[in-house]
């Protein structure tokens, strides 16, 4: 990035030269630099009756903040915890809090506010310049750390003695290593668990309300059930683990209007049982338009045609909802016949 | 105090209780050395320099409400059952980090309202962040000298953001968790190691039971331990350099004119900080944020309609929702473009505005310091740029809340997605070309007020029947002032051939930065400057044009 190419007429004139009041405006630039404005006395600098003012009012509400305070202290043991008010125009609010919140906020602003009319009223407010110097040292001193250092450099002797310097910083290089190492226990290799969930084959369908196993007649048309495995509690260590996966929604659909051919093959009776995690990004779709049989996911807005695959017809996911296999089993009850046949869930690299 | 008074007082006894205490302390610290430079510094006064205040103040204000939250919050996932004194979730399963903060939120006495002070302090802080480092961008204070402040700001900025994101997906309530689940679900997209990164963060499958203890650490300790480092640097760099200032009469390049630390600013500044604490707490009295309770604890398999980021993740959320997923598959791998590109732009629009310091200075080739400020107008293609760049982030921030920009105005979703998709591409070019005519047009009213004064209003009948409005000269100050700002002339290469016929070898980067600085400096970029004999040959003779 050097400029050093860039010839100086191409920079604006030299700024800065009219230094304060130098430049006198005259007849040759009627743009010069004028200097400072006389300055401007305040009401309160010629007349006291006006600067007392000022000051009872600087005094008052420094008074206010300390009754604010009080009036904190008071909220706090008076008001119970639990009382609700009705404050317009916000509505119901927690007593204690709204009391609290308006003495401390009272207490503080008017420290400040008093504070910033002492400094406008009473305080000077004249003006000052004062002098800004270059950054860039001189160049006698820039020369004179050049050669500290290069002496520093030469007396460490590391430029002549490359063994020292080499394994040093082969030393350097490989301690942050153990550093590294340490952070391998965070957790463990993806291996494949997230191509599996708790379903398997025979395992019933658990309705999620009424945590009881889903008969067909137990899902009517237009309905969205949520279902999980049978056997996950949720007080189950793994629950939230497992449910993140597992998570599944299920719907009844009239089979002529299924058109997915292995839709309807994984189907019983038109119920189908598709993934509730989304595709996207992992939100749980929750909203179901009974009409088109289009879910969508409340977070990002994906849209799935559940009559057609799970395919997505809006929205940014990038692949259809995963389906479970699903019949009856000898007591009538729905079952899995194994597991998703596809990761569910965002998308990762390994998925494939 | 005069020097003979001091003198008289200190003949008859010892010093006065504070003067030996900063003498003790000089002994040891030297700080009137300290004080010297820095006791009656001046500062400029302009509405615009209180913004970065507000940062700073809210900043503390966020340390010191976090400090007492620590002492009632547990960052455990630990499952436990409610017995607290909120009825609706009485006898549910949650985890204790959720549990503790419905205790500091029912329970503690002040609890709520420091949960509310913190919360609301954070969302000021990070827009007060933007809205300082708007200031900065468009008066151009990021020059040289003050570029790695820039930077340092810049990165107080994007750690704000990750430390709001941290905080607010502490209480593992149903809406953080959300939250937390789209960031597992951007990491599993990064190709190759993503999948390992989440494994590593989460400590297992998402989500675990470790990242609330790990997010703690981060939000507590690691990123406010580096923000601090780069406030105190921050505003180190602020005394250093001396603050910049506007142009006006006896304000130039080589000084700095106001009023000093002791004692205006530090009662300016100082009761600031109470004022913006006061308005801050006032706002947890009345305005509830993130109420936790109303849609209870975080559970995988379930969600509400019109979940939200906080703001500032807005535009990482528009991103990721106008995406199309597109997704690849080759070689068994999944490359989720979808989306990856989305967490790359949200990478790449942030780092844009943090080079364009360095970008800029490399088109001018300008290694000058530069203390005072520019009025946007008067570096038209920097401002234009920047509209264009808040034009991509508001678009996306209306992205983000796509959902309820559809609800809210009864539109379609879709319409709204494809309105965001587009105007991401078409928005930024069409603010860049009408930021600059506005520009132009400022920069043209302006040179029009100084050759031909200010417009009275007054309208005047000549003796033949013309009427005509009557314009007053401008005073010397304003005159000066509209004046006083530089303009570059664009970069040239110089004729093909040298002196001898040979031809001239021009490297790549030239050309750009030809182009470039064409494209900033050219004629169509700005409007030449009134020069003083232009300004003679209309104010001498004949009056009015």
């Amino acid at each position: 990035m050097s400029s050093q190419d860039i010839p100086e007429e191409n920079l604006p004139a030299q700024q800065g030269h009219a230094h304060g009041a130098v430049d006198v405006a005259d007849e040759k630039n009627p743009f010069a630099d004028p200097g400072l404005p006389p300055h401007e006395h305040r009401i309160q600098d010629i007349d006291e009756e006006a600067a007392k003012r000022s000051e009872r009012t600087v005094a008052l509400l420094f008074t206010v903040s300390m009754l604010a305070t009080i009036g904190f202290i008071v909220s706090y043991v008076a008001v119970p915890h639990d009382r609700s008010i009705y404050v317009f125009p916000i509505g119901h609010v927690s007593a204690l809090n709204f009391a609290l919140g308006v003495t401390l906020g009272l207490a503080l602003f008017c420290i400040g506010a008093g504070a910033v009319h002492w400094a406008r009223t009473l305080m000077s407010d004249v003006e000052v310049a004062d002098e800004r110097h270059p950054i860039e040292a001189s160049p006698e001193l820039r020369a004179k750390v050049h050669e500290d250092f290069r002496q520093g450099a030469k007396e460490s002797a590391l430029g002549r003695r490359k063994l020292i310097r080499n394994t040093m910083l082969g030393a350097l290089t490989l301690v942050p290593l153990s550093g590294v190492m340490l952070l391998r226990d965070l957790g463990p290799l993806p291996g494949t668990s997230l191509r599996h969930t708790m379903w398997s084959k025979g395992k019933l369908l658990v309705n999620m309300n009424t945590n009881e196993p889903l008969r067909p007649e137990d899902v009517a048309v237009g309905s969205l059930t949520f279902a999980k495995p049978e056997g996950l509690e949720e007080h189950d260590e793994d629950f939230q683990k497992e449910i993140a996966k597992a998570a599944l929604m299920i719907v009844r659909l009239q089979p002529e209007n299924i058109k997915d051919k292995r839709e309807l093959e994984w189907s019983h009776e038109g119920i189908v049982a598709y993934s509730k995690i989304c595709t996207h990004v992992g939100c749980p779709i929750s909203l179901y338009e009974q009409q088109t049989h289009h879910v969508l996911c409340p977070c990002h807005q994906s849209t799935f045609d559940l009559s057609d695959g799970a395919r997505v017809i809006f929205g940014p996911a990038g692949h259809a909802l995963p389906q479970l296999r699903i019949g009856v089993n000898d007591e009538g009850y729905l079952e899995a016949l194994g597991d998703f046949e596809e990761p569910v869930g965002p998308a990762f690299w390994e998925r494939g | 105090m005069s020097t003979t008074a001091s003198n008289t007082s200190r003949s008859r006894g010892k010093a006065p209780g504070g003067e030996r205490v900063a003498d003790w302390a000089d002994g040891r610290l030297g700080i009137y050395t300290l004080a010297k430079s820095n006791m009656r510094k001046i500062f400029p006064d302009h509405w615009s320099f209180m913004l970065g205040e507000v940062c700073l103040y809210s900043f503390l204000i966020i340390i010191l409400t976090g400090v007492y939250l620590t002492l009632f919050f547990h960052p455990s996932m630990n499952e436990v059952q409610y017995h607290g004194s909120y009825v609706p979730l009485q006898g549910q399963l949650m985890s204790e980090a959720f549990n503790s903060t419905l205790h500091i939120s029912f329970d503690v006495r002040g609890g709520l309202l420091i949960r509310q002070i913190h919360h609301w302090a954070a969302v000021v802080f990070i827009a007060g962040m933007f809205v300082h480092m708007m200031r900065v961008f468009f008066t151009g204070a990021f020059r040289k000298p003050r570029e790695v402040n820039w930077l340092f700001g810049f990165l107080l900025f994007v750690l704000g953001m990750f430390t709001g994101f941290t905080g607010y997906s502490l209480p593992d309530d149903l809406l953080s968790g959300t939250g937390v689940r789209f960031m597992e679900g951007a990491i599993l997209s990064v190709p190759i190691v993503g999948t390992y990164i989440s494994f590593f963060l989460f400590g297992g499958e998402f989500p675990g039971g470790d990242f609330v203890a790990r997010f703690y650490s981060i939000h507590i300790l690691l990123l406010p331990g580096i923000m601090l480092g780069l406030v105190v640097g921050h505003l180190i760099l602020v005394f250093y350099h001396k603050h910049t200032q506007f142009a006006g009469p006896g304000k130039t390049n080589n000084n700095v004119v106001g009023m000093p630390l002791l004692p205006v600013y530090m009662a300016k500044a100082g009761g600031f900080f109470f004022l913006v604490f006061g308005v801050i707490a006032f706002v947890a009295a009345i305005a509830q944020i993130n109420p936790i309770w109303a849609i209870g604890p975080y559970r995988p398999d379930q969600v509400s309609t019109g979940a939200q980021p906080d703001w500032y993740m807005g535009m990482a959320e528009g991103l990721i929702r106008a995406m199309p997923g597109w997704e690849i598959n080759l070689w068994g791998h999944t490359l989720v473009l979808g989306v990856f590109i989305p967490l790359v732009l949200f990478g790449v629009i942030l780092v844009a505005i943090a080079a364009y310091p360095f970008i800029e200075a490399w088109v001018t080739g300008d290694k000058r310091e530069h203390h005072i400020l520019d009025r946007p107008r008067n570096a038209p293609t920097r401002t234009a740029f920047g509209v264009a760049w808040l034009t991509v982030y508001f678009v996306m921030l209306i992205g983000g809340g796509n959902d309820l920009f559809a609800t809210h105005f009864h539109l379609s979703i879709n319409a709204v997605t494809w309105f965001v998709r587009i105007s991401y591409f078409v928005g930024p070019v069409i603010a860049f070309i009408v930021t600059k005519r506005i520009c132009l047009g400022l920069q043209r009213r302006d040179k029009d007020k100084v050759l031909h004064g200010r417009e009275t209003g007054t309208i005047k009948r000549l003796p033949h029947g013309e009427f005509i409005e009557v314009h007053e000269p401008l005073s010397q100050e304003q005159l000066h002032t509209l004046t006083a700002h530089d303009q570059y002339k664009p970069l040239q290469l110089g004729p093909a051939v040298d002196e001898n016929g040979v031809e001239r070898k021009v490297r790549a980067t030239q050309k750009v930065r030809a182009k470039l600085s064409e494209a900033y400096f050219g004629e169509e970029s700005q409007i030449a400057k009134p020069s003083v004999e232009e300004y003679k040959e209309i104010t001498s003779g004949h009056g009015h044009h």
